[in-house]
Formats: C-alpha cells, sequence, structure tokens
C-alpha cells in the first residue's frame, strides 16, 4: 500500500549527480535556465544538448524517465512552438502567407529553439528532482533563504513547515486511501458519474480527510511542544550540508559552458 | 527516596467546561526517583489529561506540580520539560522527523546541543533500541511498534530523567507491543529513570512498582500491583484488562471450587494447581 | 452468503519498479453463517485479502465468488455496488469515516447510496443505533462530538444500515479501553445471532478468536497456511509461534501447566474450559464454599 506515490519522483542512486551538494544543483539547474538564453545558432544549442546529456548519463538515471518528464507537457510545448512559427517576425524565405498568418525561414528555426529550450529545461529539472530527494531539497532551500533572516523572514520555521509537509505526504496517501475504500464500502462511486455526482462523492472523503488532519496536527504539536520545541531561535542543527569538491569542479563546469556559449553564438 | 513529582491538589478542567465541572478533582501523589508508577482508569477518565499537566501541556486550574524540586510555573516549564519524555499513542503523530535519525534529534536541535555531541547521542540512542540499520529510513516505511522505539530512541537521546508513557502501545500489534516494552524496560534499568505510564495493559502494569486508578477524574485508589489485581472481575470496570490468573480463578469460582483470595502471579497460579493437583 | 476464493493471485502495482506480490494461490472459503477469524501477522496479506472480500479489489488472477457473483481480473468496476451492498466492511478505526452533520444522516448515507429513499433511511438509521446500543437521543447530535467509543458504534451502524448478509470486521476494538472491547465483541456475537450474519473477524486477540470463531484462516507471507476449527489451529503451538502468532492465554497457561505434569486430552482455549478440565482433576478438598484466604 505504501510507496504508490514517490513524492517528487525521486529514483535512490549512487552516481555523481545524486551526491552532489543539493544547495549546488538547485543554483545550477537555475543558472542552466538562465544560460539557455545565450544560445542563439545551432552550434550552441548542441553544446547544450551534450552538456544535458552527458549529466543524465552520470546519474545513470534510465532515459525513459527523461522523456516521460516531457510527455505531459507536450501540447503546451507544441501549442508555444506553433505560435512562435506562425505569428513571430517573418524574415529569410517566406513559405506561406496569409492575413497574420507568416511562415517564414526564420519563424521555422525559431520555433525549433524554443522546443529545444523546454526540452533542455525540462530535462534538467527532471534531472534535479530525480537524483535530490526532496527533503535534500527542503535544505538547500533553507540554505538558500538564509539571507532573508536578514528580514525577519521566519526562515527556519518554513525551513521545518515544508520538511513535516513533506514528511506527512504518505501519511496522508494512506489514510486518504483508506477513507476512499470505507466510503466505496458504503456505496460512493468515486471518478463516476457527471461533474456534480462526482462533486458530491468528493465530500465524503474530504471531510474525514480534514478532520483527521486536525487531529494529526493536534497531536504534533503537542509532541513538539513537549519534545522543548520552541521556535526556531536557539536551535542547533542536526542536518548540515557539505560543499565538497565536486561541487566546485561541477560549478566550474558551469562556466565553462557559459564561456563556450558566448564564444559560440552567433 | 526523594519524591521526584509531587502533585498537590491539581484541579483542572478545560476551557469549555462550566466552573464546577473540573476534568481532574483534587488530585495528590509523588512519585519517588526511579520508580514506575502506572496510572490505569476507562477511556475518558481523565488520566490522559492529568499526564498533560505534568509537563504544562495544560495549566492546572489550581494545585501545584513539583517535578525534581521545581515548582511548574510559566517560568520553569522549558526547564521541565527538559526533565520529562512523553510518548504519546499514535505512532504517527509523533513522528516530527522526515527520517529516523532527524526524528531522535528532534529534542536534541530544540535545546541547542552541539552537532558532534548530538550525532554520538543520536547513534547512541537508537542502537539502545535496536534501530540503528533504519537511522536514513522514512516514517512510511516503518510498523507501528518500530515507530514508537524511534520515539523512545529520542527520548534516550535526550537523557530526560522521568518518561511518561500516555498509552504508548495501545495503538500496537502484540509483537509490536511486546517489543516496545522490553525497550522501556531496558531503558528502565540502564539509567536511573522514572516511569508513568498511563495503561490499560496488564502485562504493562504488572511492570510498574504502584499502580495508580483514575476514575471520573478523581484518584480512587493507589497500591501494588498484587495489591490492586486482586479486584478480579471489577478491574475491567477501571480501565485495566484482567490478569489471567485472575480470570481463570472467577472460572473455577465457578465450579465451585476454593480459591485463595490474594493476587497470584501466572506462575503462582501453575504452582498452586499442580500442588492442588498432587494432593489427590 | 458465502464468499470463495479460487487460485487467487494478486500483486500491486503490477509492471512497475514498486510491483509486490500480495496474495498468491488463496484457495479458501467462508462458509455462509460462519464467525471466521482471519489471522496471520502484521503484513501477511490479511488486508488485501479483506479488500478482495467486496471487490474494492479484483485479483490479478484467479476468482473470487461471493454468492453467486463471480469476480475476475475482467470484472468492470460497474455495477459492484449490489455486491457491497451485500458485504459491509467495518474498516479499522472506522470511527474516521464519519462525515456528516448529524448522526442520523451519516448511519443514512449508506443506503442512500444503494438506491433507498431518505425517509426510509432515517428510519433504518434509529433502528440501527439502537441495535448498536446507543440511545436515540444522539440521533441529531454531530458525530464529531461523541466520544471515541460511540464514534465507532455510529460508524458501525451505518455499515449494518446497509443490511449486509455478511459482516467484515478489520480489528474492530483496536484502541479501546478493556470494557469497551468486550462490550463491543459481545455486541457482534449479539448481531450475529439476530440478523443472521456471517462474520468475518481480523483480530490480533487469539482469545478473541478463541471465544466467538468458529472457523479459522490463517495467513502468512500472502498464503494461506492453515484453516481449521480454532481447535485444530491452536493445537500446535510451535507451528503458530514459527507463522508469529500467539496463542489464547488459557491455551498458553495450559501448556505451561502440562510442563508440569498435568494432562489434557486436548488443550483448552478458554479459562472455562481449562476451569472444567481442572476440576476432574482436583481433589474433593479443593471444593467448598467459595473463597479461602491465605491469611
Amino acid at each position: 500500500m505504501m510507496n504508490k506515490l514517490i513524492f517528487g519522483r525521486y529514483i535512490p542512486g549512487d552516481s555523481l549527480i545524486h551526491h552532489m551538494d543539493p544547495r549546488a544543483k538547485l543554483l545550477l539547474s537555475f543558472y542552466f535556465i538562465g544560460i539557455i538564453f545565450i544560445a542563439n545558432n545551432w552550434q550552441t544549442y548542441i553544446v547544450l544538448f551534450a552538456f544535458t546529456l552527458l549529466a543524465i548519463m552520470l546519474s545513470g538515471v534510465k532515459w525513459s524517465f527523461f522523456i516521460n518528464g516531457v510527455k505531459p507537457l507536450i501540447w503546451l510545448i507544441l501549442f508555444t512552438v506553433l505560435l512562435q512559427v506562425l505569428f513571430s517576425a517573418s524574415g529569410g524565405h517566406v513559405y506561406f502567407h496569409w492575413g497574420i498568418i507568416t511562415i517564414s525561414q526564420l519563424g521555422l528555426i525559431n520555433g525549433v529553439y524554443i522546443f529545444c529550450r523546454f526540452v533542455l529545461i525540462i530535462f534538467m529539472s527532471t534531472l534535479l528532482t530525480l537524483t535530490t530527494p526532496p527533503l535534500e531539497l527542503s535544505d538547500a532551500i533553507e540554505y538558500i533563504l538564509m539571507p532573508l533572516k536578514a528580514v525577519k523572514f521566519p526562515v527556519y520555521e518554513v525551513a521545518l513547515m515544508l520538511s513535516i509537509a513533506l514528511r506527512f505526504v504518505p501519511t496522508l496517501m494512506d489514510e486518504t486511501e483508506k477513507i476512499m475504500n470505507a466510503q466505496r464500502a458504503r456505496g460512493v462511486d468515486f471518478g463516476e458519474g457527471n461533474i456534480f455526482q462526482q462533486m458530491r462523492a468528493i465530500v465524503p472523503l474530504l471531510i474525514p480527510l480534514f478532520v483527521s488532519s486536525f487531529n494529526r496536527a493536534e497531536d504534533l504539536a503537542t509532541a513538539m511542544e513537549a519534545r522543548g520545541y520552541q521556535g526556531g531561535e536557539g536551535r542547533s542543527k542536526f542536518r548540515i550540508l557539505k560543499w565538497q569538491s565536486r561541487d566546485t569542479w561541477a560549478t566550474l563546469s558551469f562556466v565553462a559552458l557559459t564561456v563556450v556559449l558566448v564564444f559560440l553564438r552567433g | 527516596m526523594s519524591q521526584i513529582i509531587d502533585v498537590a491538589h491539581l484541579n483542572y478542567r478545560y476551557p469549555q467546561q462550566s466552573a464546577d465541572d473540573l476534568t481532574l478533582k483534587d488530585i495528590s501523589f509523588s512519585v519517588a526517583a526511579g520508580e514506575w508508577v502506572a496510572i490505569v482508569g476507562h477511556n475518558g477518565s481523565g488520566k490522559s489529561t492529568l499526564a498533560k499537566n505534568l509537563n504544562g501541556l495544560l495549566a492546572p486550574a489550581s494545585g501545584t506540580i513539583t517535578v525534581d524540586g521545581e515548582v511548574l510555573s510559566e517560568d520553569t516549564v522549558w526547564n521541565i520539560r527538559k526533565k520529562i519524555g512523553m510518548v504519546f499513542q499514535n505512532p504517527d503523530n509523533q513522528f516530527v522527523g522526515a527520517t529516523v535519525a532527524d526524528d531522535v534529534a528532534f529534542g536534541l536541535e530544540n535545546q541547542g546541543v552541539p552537532r558532534d555531541e548530538m550525532l554520538a547521542r543520536v547513534a547512541a540512542a537508537l542502537k539502545q533500541v535496536n534501530m540503528s540499520d533504519f537511522a536514513t529510513r522514512e516514517p512510511a516505511r516503518l510498523s507501528g511498534g518500530q515507530k514508537q522505539r524511534v520515539a523512545l530512541a529520542g527520548m534516550i537521546a535526550a537523557q530526560p530523567q522521568i518518561l511518561i508513557l500516555d498509552e504508548a502501545t495501545s495503538m500496537l500489534d502484540p509483537r509490536g507491543r511486546a517489543e516496545v516494552l522490553q525497550t522501556i524496560q531496558a531503558m528502565k534499568v540502564a539509567g536511573n529513570l522514572t516511569v508513568l505510564s498511563i495503561t490499560h495493559d496488564i502485562d504493562e502494569a504488572a511492570s510498574a512498582n504502584r499502580v495508580l486508578v483514575v476514575n471520573d477524574g478523581e484518584l480512587k485508589e493507589e497500591g501494588t500491583p498484587a495489591e490492586i489485581f486482586r479486584h478480579g472481575p471489577e478491574l475491567i470496570k477501571m480501565g485495566l484488562d484482567m490478569p489471567y490468573a485472575e480470570r481463570l480463578k472467577a472460572a473455577l469460582k465457578r465450579q465451585g471450587v476454593q480459591v485463595p483470595a490474594d493476587y497470584l502471579t501466572e506462575k503462582g497460579m501453575a504452582d498452586w494447581l499442580w500442588q492442588l493437583s498432587s494432593n489427590k | 452468503m458465502a464468499i470463495e476464493f479460487k487460485q487467487v493471485d494478486f500483486t500491486y502495482q503490477p509492471g512497475t519498479p514498486f510491483e509486490t506480490k500480495a496474495l498468491a494461490d488463496i484457495n479458501v472459503t467462508i462458509p455462509t453463517g460462519s464467525y471466521t477469524a482471519l489471522i496471520g501477522h502484521t503484513g501477511s496479506g490479511k488486508s488485501t485479502l479483506l479488500q478482495h472480500l467486496n471487490a474494492l479489489l479484483k485479483p490479478t488472477s484467479g476468482t473470487v465468488l461471493i454468492g453467486d457473483r463471480e469476480i475476475t481480473p475482467a470484472t468492470s468496476n460497474k455495477d459492484l455496488k449490489s455486491l457491497r451492498r451485500k458485504v459491509g466492511i467495518v474498516f479499522q478505526f472506522p470511527e474516521s469515516q464519519l462525515f456528516e452533520e448529524t448522526v442520523a444522516k451519516d448511519i443514512a448515507f449508506g443506503p442512500q447510496n444503494f438506491g433507498v429513499s431518505e425517509a426510509d433511511a432515517l428510519k433504518t438509521a434509529a433502528d440501527m443505533l439502537d441495535l448498536v446500543g446507543l440511545p436515540a437521543t444522539l440521533l441529531d447530535r454531530s458525530p464529531f462530538d461523541l466520544s471515541g467509543g460511540q464514534m465507532r458504534r455510529v460508524a458501525i451502524a451505518g455499515v449494518l444500515a446497509m443490511q449486509p448478509q455478511v459482516l467484515v470486521l478489520d480489528e474492530p476494538t483496536a484502541g479501546l479501553d478493556p470494557q469497551g472491547r468486550l462490550d463491543m465483541m459481545e455486541m457482534f456475537a449479539q448481531l450475529r445471532h439476530d440478523q443472521d450474519l456471517t462474520v468475518v473477524l481480523v483480530t490480533h486477540q487469539m482469545d478473541d478468536v478463541a471465544n466467538y470463531a468458529d472457523h479459522v484462516i490463517v495467513m502468512d507471507q500472502g498464503r494461506v497456511v492453515k484453516t481449521g476449527t480454532p481447535r485444530d489451529v491452536f493445537q500446535d503451538p510451535e507451528w503458530l509461534l514459527k507463522h508469529q502468532l500467539g496463542l489464547p492465554k488459557t491455551t498458553a497457561f495450559a501448556r505451561q501447566l502440562v510442563q508440569k505434569g498435568l494432562h489434557f486430552d486436548q488443550l483448552p482455549l478458554t479459562e472455562d474450559e481449562l476451569a472444567a478440565d481442572l476440576v476432574a482433576q482436583l481433589p474433593a478438598s479443593a471444593f467448598g464454599g467459595g473463597s479461602t484466604d491465605d491469611e
């Protein structure tokens, strides 16, 4: 019954990428999204793809997981590409023209580039979530938000909230399944009938789920208080993140990538 | 022996209750350091409320609670909580950490224990409850009994002087229950721990030095397990299972056999029966 | 109504990396009118088997025969309602399924899903509340204002309101105090008698098996490893221990007596049975007026 849903779809592994500092992974993923926009010709895109595929190979995660990451978004991507192809400023050879719709050589090329950007971004962020347990990501977010403490942002509390939320995801999944079973046994059909009937079927699931979540929250708060929790101040930390040489190397490789992209861009 | 807990004329009412309606009525008792006291009573008798008053999770309407020489008040409550570890009924709802080791460390983090010391204490505590192999596991992959042992490891690591168990074994299967009880017994031996266990479980009550019976918010009776267990069938109304020897005694009585009025352990009962039958 | 399993296998998430086989080659019958106890340690497959009893799960292969309805892997998810009405399941901690504004409405929820009119369902609700031993004054109260024990009874009334022929109970006494447990088990025995029910009890309490059941199914590692009467199953303590199961308290105690040299033709299961066996072995001097005091 457990593990039906693998939150964040983390796939355990022992690769270089798995062992990287989650802060490095998180920040470099964002950085990567930024430098994609440096690319503006086929040479630069080839370099970006080569870099991404190398990272995927290093992670040892199966290709199919990445393809599956693109699948749910494919219509959104194609729609965006289509808009770009049909309505962007024309240039080069014009293949088709009707009213405001123009299919030009430049438009087609831009469409292909946009498609590449989407795929690159999805591959890289999928790589992040597949190789980093959610808990480590929440640790990384805590570190990254730390400067906000200066403006009294409750960083510790937010981080604890995040980690407790993650910890309770499987518990509440089990609970949901249990309540659904109990109501199905009382004659409820989930996911059948028209919209109105389906909405009605949700009530006997949602109310018990809320009630149980509130009870759990109250118990949890009591237990935390009994164990001396008085807010983030004065607490020490059990989980710490260690920046290692591999993280420095990874960062340098991104710098090198940037330099290459700047040289190759047209 | 010094008294580590002293409760005098404790009254408690929940906010929604009227002035003359009390959940706890004039409760007084003390517990000696190193003692194991079981608190029994049927559901709704007020025993959990009593436990939550002891470490200030609930604030009494009147009366004084003294823990290790300190009178419980708003100023002393956090210090007193350091001295009292508490394990609750629902294994899931007290598991704060995202992994086993994180959960054990939670209390230490709250006390600001330096990390190096924390690592050592967490590892030692997990070893003591036999959960070292599970340190990086998530709670969803543990059984109820394992989760409760992790909760106990959290207590061991925080090194309290007093351990309060609020029906800590009541949601477990028999195997989990036995494992948790064994762990508590081992903890008791390892440190000079004072244990207060709120329970319906006869084996847990039998492990205690003394049993307090709470009913309708009042302390009705106290005595050694043997003294309390003499009540036989009445025990069920007190919120306690009947010890097996008492159940058998009742059955024998129904058959017209003369049985000793004093409480017998199972072994004592077996000896008595053997002796009796060899007189034939 | 009987329920029969024929070569049933069940696998969770087949064809994924998380595939787990939960049931293997189950061939077992729950006879009409029986009080069947389903025992096995945590993770033995009891809950998975239980969800097959009213087709909440369908077998990955094999057939489950519920009354005259055949459930196979190919059975459509539609049209299972009539079957769920006949097999009522009280899940563990059933109070967590309550959701309506009033006790009456919650109990009436099941019957209405099966097409009973609101007025009739509310009338049934009043009868059911009485059946589970709660006063009619609770009908208009919110279920969330009741005590834990009362909430559980309301939830059970909600299942009984569907007027099932088979009542499945998954550890119905978990978390109750001893008096509550005793009352609950007596209530089920009474219900079974009055409503002519087939009862399936999933439990870890071997004393309840000894006291109430007439048929036992033992599970281990997704397989049925033994079926029989409680007497058959509990005659072999070593075998039970091997499958991580306990004995009724009486049977365990009788074994201690056997080691001391007393003799039983068959190990007794309940204290009354043991007392009767002992009486035959005790001298006349043991009988007198009630109890003696050693002091």
